[in-house]
């Protein structure tokens, strides 16, 4: 066991294919034909999110477009106990959105439309489906804009981020999404809905909005969400520093900060990541260096003026051997386009790879990457890193060729092993992707068996028979004690595949 | 951190005391009023009498602080003025402002009591309110439990975020053990400027100014019968306040009076508004709402999101034009506090409160009622 397998079940399974029938039956009650898809191959191309090494056909798929279908799709599967999976985009990259073989995947693509934007208050009403990128563009032409950009905003939906409670490259500053969401609209299990929050600041009673931010739609399905838009600053400017050495880039993250600037995003590449990354976007960085440092600085046109000298002076004092400055937005949007290419710059150079998430006390970044780079060592694969350096954000790139045998399985050993060392300092098995189906077994690792049941207690206070998204993001006690007991969670383990 | 410190009052560690007496207490049924210093023993409702007090002063001091990564994490007992205290020495400050609400030489704040009411100061629409700042939190529930939610990074998305829950809970679902925030640094320039005008306008301005890129850090309009003045704060990088100042104009306030306006005048409310015995309500609305109609004077703050009233008119009429706003309001002081003082809650939203209420403390021990007479 390495892979915290799904349950796998057979399309065609006859008894599977009954219920498949009764339950498109009472669906097309109510539902337009097509807003329901029961052909294996109509479904195929739900079968997986962003991490594609988990595959699963649903039972079916749905696509209502009014709130008021969601909310009879999920009061019969309630009705006839049928689990559910709400989809957006299926960009996750933990698994979040993979089917379960005996549910229905509810997609949320059709709800697509700005419901109201209100450029005096400063918010925007929006359906799920929206795509983050949407909101900023609808936003523009008042000045605005919508602050959370996960590298994937052109394509994942407002509701996929409100599940992941994603961030982007600019969270130390304006945050990530549950600083940046002020109300959701919910339909629980049962049909019910719920709002969520308000306009208004500080709700009464529990916060429930951030229980639902980032709970992977297992707590209720989104149907709506009020975002907050931010005037989109006067001037940005970006500062690109190379390093020969990686702990002395590390070090001048922290120096940065303790010279009280809080740069609008900080990001940082190692020596493979800024190799792919360079020959995928051209985007001049420094091949030979074994970091890079990029570091944004926002606000009013005489402020960024003079926090970007000061940057710069703190990047050469910190023994940066090249530093160049962005003078003009074509070229600080040039530094950029390598940082947030370089998922499908890594996919170039190797046939896959695999994405990790763990964030760390900035701290420990150098003994972690040496860690890390030794565990590479010990599983023979190549790791590439990328690192939201600001808020401790690790993104090591696993390369594996899933065609060699044991290859993906020994990908994922070494990934558990990244994982694991992040708590091990203090940090945590995932920033900004979530548990899903991906991170399980170590959820074992970061939290006891009562945190684990105090997790359960929340999802049955929303969803007692445990419909939503099963499987995904808590572990059952049966589960964890199984992946405590493992005997041996090494690489020989996997080599021997 | 030397032995000496460790052991003064000022610095123990009483989680497993702590533990044993909710444990004792579940055992016995007996329902526990939490208390820090005492500060905000006022806000809310009042637990019954029959309750026995928990204090948790005792369990105090800064366990971790990490300046270059903006994190700090203390127990709960640990006095906002001894954090303020160990910031300040790296230039860095709690960004939003927490109201310490106590009495003047009487005892000092708790970052628990501060957490668990889940109040921000004047910065809160432009920086970030208290539940946004915490990262992460140890939590004793009414299982007697001790659990860790969260963390002290920036960015954890592992398991739901209860540690956030607990923000404006009061008490209600755990006791805050430990506490980890997120800190800012201190802001180099700082300006107050005020301007007079009437409240429509205030509101008219503060919104305009929060739509532009300026470094506005709090706003307060309040009307001492001299047709109303509206104050603004600005901070960050000095030539960004310098730029700010000349785009929006206003009178140039003293530092020193500034100072004391956001900090005494307005976030402890020692302004004349908040003087006398009239029923003080909270009211929150989305920030561009219009003057609302109602009876007794107002002070705004927030840039219009958070407005006080001082008003004998019945808690339902007030309500009832809040809601009409997509507002809610708060008997914050006096009046009739036996009631709903907070917002009452939608069915289906008081539902899951109830749910969530019963995961963490199925027996009902911690604060009963003191958020809402339900549980
Ligand atoms: C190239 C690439 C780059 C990426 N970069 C980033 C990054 O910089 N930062 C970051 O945070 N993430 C990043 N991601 C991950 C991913 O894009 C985010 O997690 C995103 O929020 C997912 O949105 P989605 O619409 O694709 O959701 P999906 O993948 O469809 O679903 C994600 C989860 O949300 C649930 N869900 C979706 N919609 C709803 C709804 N309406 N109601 C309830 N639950 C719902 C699903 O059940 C699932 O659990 C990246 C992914 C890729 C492929």
């Amino acid at each position: 066991m390495s892979l915290p397998q799904p349950s796998q079940t057979d399309f065609n399974d006859p008894r599977l294919a009954a219920t498949r029938a009764d339950l498109v039956r009472a669906l097309r009650a109510f539902l337009p034909a097509d807003a329901v898809l029961e052909q294996q191959e109509q479904v195929r191309p739900y079968e997986c999110d962003g991490l594609s090494v988990y595959r699963q056909l649903p039972l079916l798929v749905v696509l209502p477009r009014t709130v008021a279908e969601v909310q009879q799709v999920l009061r019969l599967c309630h009705a006839r106990a049928v689990p559910v999976v709400a989809r957006g985009a299926g960009t996750g990259l933990s698994g979040g959105a993979l089917p379960v073989g005996d549910g229905v995947l509810l997609s949320l693509a059709r709800f697509t439309r700005i419901l109201a934007l209100d450029p005096v208050a400063r918010t925007a009403r929006v359906e799920p489906g929206v795509r983050n990128l949407a909101i900023t563009e609808a936003a523009a032409a008042h000045g605005l804009y919508y602050a959370p950009d996960p590298s994937s905003q052109i394509a994942c939906t407002i509701g996929g981020n409100v599940a992941e409670n994603s961030g982007g490259v600019h969270c130390l500053k304006y945050g990530l999404t549950v600083h940046n969401v002020l109300a959701v609209t919910l339909v629980t299990m049962d049909g019910e809905l719920v709002e969520i929050g308000a306009a208004a600041p500080d709700s009464p009673g529990y916060d429930l909005l951030a229980l639902i931010i980032g709970s992977e739609g297992m707590l209720g399905v989104t149907v709506e969400v009020t975002v907050k838009l931010l005037p989109v600053p006067e001037r940005a400017q970006a500062l690109l520093a190379a390093y020969d050495d990686v702990e002395r880039a590390g070090q001048a993250v922290g120096d940065i900060i303790a010279a009280g600037i809080i740069p609008a995003g900080l990001e940082m590449m190692d020596g493979p990541a800024i190799q792919a990354a360079e020959a995928f976007a051209h985007a001049g960085y420094p091949t030979e260096a074994a970091a890079i440092l990029i570091c944004e600085i926002d606000g009013t046109l005489d402020e960024v003026a003079e926090l970007a000298q000061r940057v710069r002076a703190l990047l050469l004092a910190s023994g940066a051997t090249t530093v160049q400055v962005s003078q003009d937005d074509a070229e600080r949007l040039r530094f950029w386009k390598g940082r947030k290419s370089a998922f499908p710059a890594v996919g170039r150079i190797s046939p896959d790879y695999y994405c990790m998430d763990g964030t760390i006390p900035r701290r420990h970044l150098p003994q972690v990457l040496r860690r890390t780079a030794e565990l590479a060592a010990e599983y023979g694969l190549p790791v590439a890193n990328v690192f939201h350096a600001g808020d401790g954000n690790l993104h090591p790139l696993i390369l594996f060729d899933a065609n060699k045998p044991g290859e993906l399985g020994r990908a994922e050993a070494l990934g558990g092993q990244i994982l694991e060392l992040c708590v091990a300092v203090g940090g945590t098995i995932t920033g900004e992707h979530g548990v899903g189906i991906e991170k399980i077994n170590q959820m074992c690792i970061q939290f006891s068996p009562a945190e684990l049941a105090a997790f359960r207690a929340v999802k049955r206070a929303f969803d007692p028979l445990e419909l939503l998204n099963p499987g995904k993001g808590i572990p059952t006690p049966r589960h964890c004690s199984e992946y405590r007991q493992l005997p041996e969670r090494g690489p020989e383990a996997h080599h021997r595949q | 951190m030397d032995e000496q410190t460790r052991n003064t009052a000022a610095h123990q560690d009483l989680t497993t005391e702590l533990t044993e007496h909710v444990r004792a207490a579940a055992a016995a049924g007996r329902p526990l009023k939490l208390r820090g210093a005492g500060t905000k023993s006022l806000l809310g409702r009042p637990v019954a009498d029959s309750a026995e007090p928990l204090d948790l002063a005792g369990h105090a001091g800064i366990v971790n602080y990490q300046p270059k990564e903006l994190v700090i994490t203390a127990r709960c007992g640990t006095t906002l003025d001894a954090i303020d205290a160990a910031l300040a020495e790296q230039g860095q400050q709690i960004p939003f402002e927490p109201p310490r609400l106590g009495a003047r030489g009487g005892p000092a704040a708790t970052l628990g009591g501060t957490i668990a009411c889940g109040l921000s100061g004047p910065a809160r629409p432009y920086a970030d309110a208290a539940r946004d700042l915490v990262l992460g939190a140890r939590v004793l529930t009414g299982r007697a439990e001790v659990l860790r939610f969260g963390g002290e990074v920036m960015k954890n998305v592992a398991g739901y975020d209860c540690s956030r829950l607990m923000v404006g809970a009061f008490g209600t679902l755990g006791v805050l053990l430990d506490i980890s925030l997120k800190v800012m640094p201190l802001p180099r320039c700082s300006r107050t400027l005020v301007q007079a005008c009437d409240q429509a306008t205030a509101l008219e301005r503060m919104n305009r100014w929060a739509a532009r890129p300026l470094p506005i850090t709090a706003t307060c309009w309040a009307d001492a019968g001299d047709g109303g003045r509206l104050w603004v704060r600005l901070a960050g990088a000095e030539q960004g306040v310098l730029a700010a100042q000349s785009a929006i104009g206003g009178e140039p306030l003293p530092d020193d009076q500034a100072a004391t306006f956001w900090t005494e005048s307005i976030r402890e409310q020692q302004h004349g508004f908040f003087g006398g015995d009239l029923p003080l309500w909270r009211i929150a609305l989305p920030q561009a709402t219009a003057p609302l109609d109602l009876p007794g004077p107002q002070l705004l703050e927030w840039g219009g999101a958070q407005r006080w009233l001082r008003s004998t008119a019945e808690p339902a009429a007030i309500r009832a034009v809040v809601s009409r706003c997509g507002g809610h309001a708060t008997l914050f002081r006096g009046g009739e506090r036996t009631g709903a003082v907070f917002h009452p809650l939608a069915p289906p939203v008081l539902a899951l409160h109830r749910q969530l209420k019963h995961a963490f403390d199925p027996q009902g021990l911690l604060n009963p009622g003191r958020l809402y007479p339900e549980f």
